[in-house]
C-alpha cells in the first residue's frame, strides 16, 4: 500500500469531500494563499478557488461563529483554528452555539459542521501555545470529539467528520503533520466512537489517543523485550468513548494504565478511571494508573517539558507499577 | 502593494527639535536591537534558540521613538515580537538571551522563551502569545494607573492583525469611555504572518480605526524615531491630563519573516528594498553625522561596544544552566503549599 504523510491524509479528506458535496467548505487563518500555516491544505486553493478556500483575518471568535451560523443555514463548514490554543478565542461560539443550537432550538436547528487543528505541545512554545483541549471539548454535550493518532485513521475519520451531522471537533498535532503511514487509495470511512486496539496483548491494558499513542507503542515494545504484553487501545474518539472496547480488554488483562497528554484534573484519563472502577471493579488486580502532563502550564525550558510530559520511562514504570513488578 | 505610498507627511520639520543626546541615545538602543537580534537569528540557525522566535529588525524606531517620549514609570505591554522594547527600555542583554536560551537566567527564569520576556525591573509588562489578548490587559495596566492617581500611562503595542479581533475593540471602547491613560499603539508592518492588511478588512488606515470610538488617531512614519517621538508625547500628554486613550498607527516594516520559519514569499524584493533605504538606523546615522553630533569614529566605538555587550550575552547564555525540575511546581500559585496532582 502507499504511504502518504498525515497532513496528506487529511488534505484528501477533505478535498474529497470537497468534490463530492458543495456544501463543504474550508476557512481559517493561512489556509489559501499561504497554503496552511502546517501546508495541510496545499493546492486546494488551486483546485476549489477563493470562493471554498477562505482565508480570515485574525478573528477566531468571528469566523467560528460565521462558521456555525453557515451550518444552521444549510452549508458543512470545515473551520480550521491555527492550533487550538486560539479555539479559547471561539470557544463562546463553539460550546454555546454549536453544541447547543439544537437542543435550545428542540431540533429545528442543527450545525453539522467541523473545527480541525492541531492541539498539545509542539516542542518549546511555553504555555500559551501549549495546551490539550481534548477533554475540554469531550467535556461538552453536543460535541463529537475525535484525535487520531495516525494517516489512516485520520483520513477515514476526518471524512466520517464532514459528514457527519453533528458539530465534530477534530484534533491534530504539530508533531503528527510529518508522520507516514499506510493509506489506500480506495475510498474509506471510520465510523466515529470507536475505538481501535493498535496491538494485542494480554498482561496490561493501555489506553491512550492521539499524538501520545507514539510514547505509548514504543513502551510497549520496550515492555514486550521484558516480556510484559500490553494490550494497546486507541480511543480515537473521545467523545463519545468506546468505553465497551476498554472494558473488554480490562476484564481480559485486569490491568490498566491510562496515558494522555492533558492536565490530570477532570481528564480523559480520571473518566475512564472512573468507568472502569464502575463497570469492572471486581475484575481489576491493582488500582488504575495514569501517565499525564504535570499539574502545571508547560513552560519553553526543555529540561521541564521533559518533566513534564508522559514518556516512554513514565509509561513503562505505570505499567510495571500495576504489575506489581520494579 | 506600495504600502509605501501611504506613508504619511512627516510631521517634524526639517530644523532640529531633538538634542544630540537624543539622537546617540536612540542610535545606540536601535544599534543594540539590531545586533541582538541578528545574533538571536544566527543563533537560531545554530538551534540554540528554539520554539518560535519573532524579530523585530526594521522596526526598532516604533519602540525607540516612544522610549524618549515617556518616563520610567509608564508602564510597556507587547505581543509576542518583544525583544526590543525591553532592550531599549534598558533590560541587561544577558537576560534576554538567557531567556531566548531557556536557560534559569534569562528574565523569565527559561519559562517564557522569545514570546514572554517580562522584566518588571523597567515596567515591562511582557511578552504576549495570543494576538490581541494584550490590549485589554494593557487597557487594565492603564485603569490601576488612574484609579491610583499615580499620573503613569501605559502604551500597549500590537500588530497590524490583531486589530481585527474582538478584544481590541471592546478594549478600545472602554479605554474610551472611561478615559483610561492609554496609548495604543499598531505596529503596521504590512501583514500578519502572509496576510496583508488589505486583505483582511476593508479599512486599511488603520487609525481610522479608533474614529469608531471618537479616540484621537493618527498615522505615523515609525521609520523615524523623531516622528515617532512627537506622536507619542502628543498622546501621552492627552492621556496625563485626563483627557483618555489615543491610537497611533505606526506605519513600519519588518525586513525578516513572520518568524524564523517563515519565507515570505508573499513579497517582493522591492518592497522590502523600499523599506530598507529608509532603515531608522541609517536615517538616525545620518543625521548625527550631518549635524557633526559625533563623527564616524564615535560611530564606531559604540558600535564596538555593543557588539561586545552582545557577544557577552551570548557567551552569558551559553554558560548559564538549564532550570532544574524542581522549577517546575514554582510560580504557578502564589499559595506556596498549593496541592498538585502528583499521582
Ligand atoms: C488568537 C491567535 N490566533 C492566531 C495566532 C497565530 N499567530 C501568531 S502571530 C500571527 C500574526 C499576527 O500578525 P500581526 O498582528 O500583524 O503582528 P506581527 O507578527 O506582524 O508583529 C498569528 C496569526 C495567535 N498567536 N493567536
Ligand atoms: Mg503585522
Amino acid at each position: 500500500m502507499r504511504t502518504i504523510q498525515f497532513r496528506e491524509a487529511l488534505r484528501e479528506a477533505m478535498s474529497e469531500e470537497m468534490r463530492r458535496d458543495q456544501r463543504v467548505f474550508l476557512m481559517g487563518e493561512e489556509v489559501a494563499e499561504y497554503n496552511g500555516a502546517y501546508k495541510v491544505s496545499q493546492g486546494m486553493l488551486d483546485e476549489f478557488g477563493a470562493e471554498r478556500i477562505i482565508d480570515t483575518p485574525i478573528a477566531e471568535l468571528g469566523f467560528a461563529g460565521i462558521g456555525v451560523g453557515a451550518a444552521m443555514n444549510g452549508l458543512r463548514p470545515i473551520i480550521e483554528f491555527m492550533t487550538f490554543n486560539f479555539s479559547l478565542v471561539a470557544i463562546d461560539q463553539v460550546i454555546n452555539s454549536a453544541a447547543k443550537i439544537m437542543s435550545m432550538s428542540g431540533g429545528q436547528y442543527m450545525a453539522p459542521m467541523v473545527f480541525r487543528g492541531p492541539t498539545g505541545s509542539a516542542g518549546m512554545l511555553s504555555s500559551q501555545h501549549s495546551q490539550n483541549f481534548e477533554n475540554w471539548y469531550a467535556n461538552c454535550p453536543g460535541l463529537k470529539v475525535i484525535v487520531p493518532s495516525n494517516p489512516y485513521d485520520a483520513k477515514g475519520l476526518l471524512k466520517s467528520a464532514i459528514r457527519d451531522e453533528d458539530p465534530v471537533i477534530f484534533m491534530e498535532s504539530e508533531q503528527m503533520y510529518g508522520d507516514k503511514g499506510e493509506v489506500p487509495e480506495e475510498e474509506y470511512t471510520i465510523p466515529i466512537g470507536v475505538a481501535d486496539v493498535k496491538r494485542p496483548g494480554k498482561d496490561v491494558t493501555i489506553v491512550s489517543f492521539g499524538k501520545i499513542m507514539k510514547v505509548v507503542l514504543a513502551a510497549a515494545e520496550q515492555l514486550e523485550k521484558e516480556n510484559i504484553s500490553c494490550e494497546v487501545i486507541d480511543l480515537r474518539t473521545v467523545r463519545p468513548i468506546d468505553y465497551k472496547t476498554v472494558l473488554e480488554s480490562v476484564k481480559k488483562t485486569n490491568r490498566l494504565v491510562v496515558v494522555e497528554e492533558a492536565w490530570p484534573l477532570a481528564s480523559i484519563s480520571s473518566e475512564i478511571a472512573f468507568n472502569v472502577q464502575h463497570n469492572a471493579f471486581d475484575y481489576l488486580d491493582a488500582p488504575v494508573k495514569r501517565v499525564t502532563c504535570r499539574d502545571v502550564p508547560l513552560p519553553y525550558a526543555p529540561t521541564l517539558i521533559e518533566a513534564s510530559l508522559p514518556n516512554v520511562e513514565r509509561t513503562v514504570n505505570a505499567v510495571k507499577a500495576v504489575m506489581y513488578k520494579k | 502593494m506600495a504600502i509605501t505610498k501611504q506613508m504619511p507627511e512627516t510631521k517634524v520639520n526639517s530644523d532640529l527639535k531633538f538634542s544630540k543626546e537624543t539622537y546617540l541615545r536612540w542610535y545606540e538602543m536601535m544599534q543594540l536591537m539590531r545586533k541582538f537580534e541578528e545574533k538571536a537569528g544566527q543563533l537560531y540557525g545554530q538551534q540554540k534558540i528554539k520554539g518560535f522566535c519573532h524579530l523585530y529588525i526594521g522596526q526598532e524606531a516604533c519602540a525607540a521613538g516612544a522610549i524618549t517620549a515617556l518616563t520610567k514609570d509608564d508602564k510597556w505591554i507587547t505581543a509576542y515580537r518583544d525583544h526590543a522594547h525591553p532592550l531599549g527600555l534598558g533590560t541587561s542583554p544577558n537576560a534576554v538571551m538567557a531567556e531566548l536560551f531557556a536557560k534559569s537566567t534569562g528574565c523569565s527564569k527559561g519559562k517564557g522563551g522569545s514570546m514572554h520576556i517580562f522584566d518588571k525591573e523597567v515596567n515591562f509588562v511582557g511578552g504576549h502569545g495570543i494576538v490581541g489578548a494584550q490590549v485589554p490587559l494593557g487597557a487594565g495596566l492603564a485603569f490601576a494607573e488612574k484609579y491610583n492617581k499615580t499620573g503613569n500611562l501605559c502604551i500597549c503595542y500590537m500588530g497590524d492583525g490583531a486589530v481585527r479581533q474582538g478584544a481590541f475593540h471592546e478594549a478600545l471602547n472602554m479605554a474610551m469611555l472611561w478615559k483610561l491613560p492609554v496609548i495604543f499603539v499598531i505596529e503596521n508592518n504590512g501583514y500578519a504572518m502572509g496576510t496583508s492588511v488589505k486583505r483582511t478588512s476593508n479599512v486599511t488606515e488603520l487609525y481610522k480605526l479608533g474614529s469608531a470610538y471618537d479616540m484621537p488617531s493618527e498615522p505615523v512614519n515609525a521609520m523615524r524615531c523623531e516622528d515617532v517621538h512627537e506622536a507619542v508625547a502628543r498622546a501621552a500628554e492627552r492621556a496625563r491630563a485626563g483627557e483618555g486613550p489615543s491610537l497611533l498607527e505606526f506605519r513600519t516594516y519588518r525586513y525578516k519573516g513572520h518568524s524564523m520559519s517563515d519565507p515570505a514569499k508573499y513579497r517582493t524584493k522591492d518592497e522590502l528594498e523600499t523599506y530598507r533605504n529608509q532603515d531608522p538606523i541609517e536615517v538616525v546615522r545620518q543625521t548625527i553625522l550631518e549635524n557633526n553630533f559625533a563623527t564616524e569614529q564615535d560611530l564606531e566605538q559604540i558600535d564596538a561596544r555593543i557588539k561586545e555587550q552582545v557577544l557577552e550575552s551570548v557567551e552569558f547564555a551559553e554558560k548559564s544552566p538549564y532550570p532544574t525540575a524542581d522549577e517546575l511546581y514554582k510560580d504557578i500559585y502564589a499559595q506556596q503549599d498549593y496541592p498538585y496532582i502528583q499521582d
